[in-house]
């Protein structure tokens, strides 16, 4: 009876979208214990716990998926909810257009060739250079134009998320060390470099940073569809 | 709360709708970021106040719960378990080093320009 009930609720998407959302509680309560601490981060840490709970049950992805589609159908919204905090700064983000557009365009190119040129020089395949290209732009974007150059779509989601999961541990500390005070320039560098996980991240250390880092994320999800097609036939053959 | 909502699916449908309908390179969710923010300042030219109303609220809890909408992506992950056990190194440097030199080079220029500018 209850084994039946199990085999019954792990198909549905109510069970998966509630595993979700529920371990997502459980690592954003980890990451204020942590005080913000940046290595807990809860992104990686709630992919962590459903993926062992995935590997347990013998869960196949497109079953989970099947419940989390509703989470992940929200991505949309949040980055037009983006809006908000833009507007709200606007005169704040016109008073860097300058310094935003130089940084935008030298950082894009950055992301792409410095990812493709390692992993080529460590003998990465040719599809998992074309589908490593877009990593710092959000997944949607991303995933875009990873398939119209001929990588592997759902790999570069994953790409994706790591990016933002490394860029999000990393930029505080590296910021700190820097000396870095403007929280302008650090949020911009966190969107620009790891999208909407940064961008999360960038809200939790400073609501200036916040704005930047959506602002960033947006222009380079315009920005790298541009330039990945250019750069890319140069470095991958 | 309902509202703010269909303002923001709203926005990126007419998104959706430009980028495919005109061709445009930018994806339809930035469009309509840019849409929501054009129109918000439409609206405070004509007396409509942002700070507090429904499309601000929404806006804000939605963004407050940025992180959970990107777990069912990273969950993806469990499908590549074998090509990352084979390149997964390489990947890994890669991300690691590509994301320090982007941090670098971006807070750089931005610093760079905006003292020059300033």
């Amino acid at each position: 009876m209850t084994w039946r009930l199990w085999v019954y609720l792990q198909t549905t998407p109510l069970f998966w979208l509630t595993a979700t959302v529920g371990a997502f509680l459980v690592a954003d309560y980890a990451a204020q214990r942590a005080r913000r601490h940046p290595l807990v981060n809860p992104v990686l840490i709630s992919v962590a716990l459903v993926a062992i709970l995935l590997k347990l049950t013998h869960t196949t992805y497109a079953t989970y998926f099947d419940g989390a589609k509703f989470v992940h159908f929200l991505l949309g919204p949040a980055t037009v909810a983006l809006g908000v905090p833009l507007y709200k700064n606007f005169a704040l983000v016109r008073a860097n257009a300058l310094p935003m557009a130089a940084a935008l365009l030298v950082g894009a190119v950055v992301a792409i060739v410095s990812a493709v040129g390692v992993a080529a020089m460590l003998g990465a395949t040719r599809e998992a250079l074309i589908s490593l290209a877009p990593k710092s732009v959000t997944a949607g974007v991303a995933m875009a134009v990873s398939e119209k150059l001929g990588g592997l779509p759902p790999l570069t989601a994953v790409l994706v998320i790591l990016t933002g999961v490394i860029g999000a541990v990393i930029v505080t500390p590296l910021m700190n060390a820097l000396g870095v005070r403007d929280y302008a320039a650090r949020g911009f560098a966190a969107g620009l470099a790891s999208h909407g996980i940064g961008t999360a991240r960038a809200f939790a250390v400073d609501p200036v940073a916040g704005v930047f880092a959506g602002v960033a994320m947006g222009l380079n999800a315009v920005v790298t569809p541009a330039l990945a097609p250019l750069i890319l036939p140069l470095m991958v053959r | 709360m309902l509202r703010g909502l269909f303002i923001l699916l709203l926005c990126q449908l007419l998104g959706e709708i430009a980028a495919r309908g005109l061709d445009l390179p930018a994806p339809g969710p930035v469009i309509g970021l840019a849409l929501l923010a054009g129109g918000l300042a439409l609206n405070a030219r004509r007396g409509g106040v942002v700070e507090g109303g429904e499309i601000d609220r929404t806006a804000t809890a939605l963004l407050g719960s940025l992180s959970l909408l990107f777990v069912p992506a990273g969950v993806g992950v469990v499908q590549y378990f074998d090509l990352l056990a084979a390149q997964g190194l390489a990947l890994g440097v890669a991300l690691v080093a590509s994301t320090v030199l982007t941090l670098l080079a971006t807070v750089g220029v931005f610093l760079a320009v905006k003292r020059r500018t300033a």
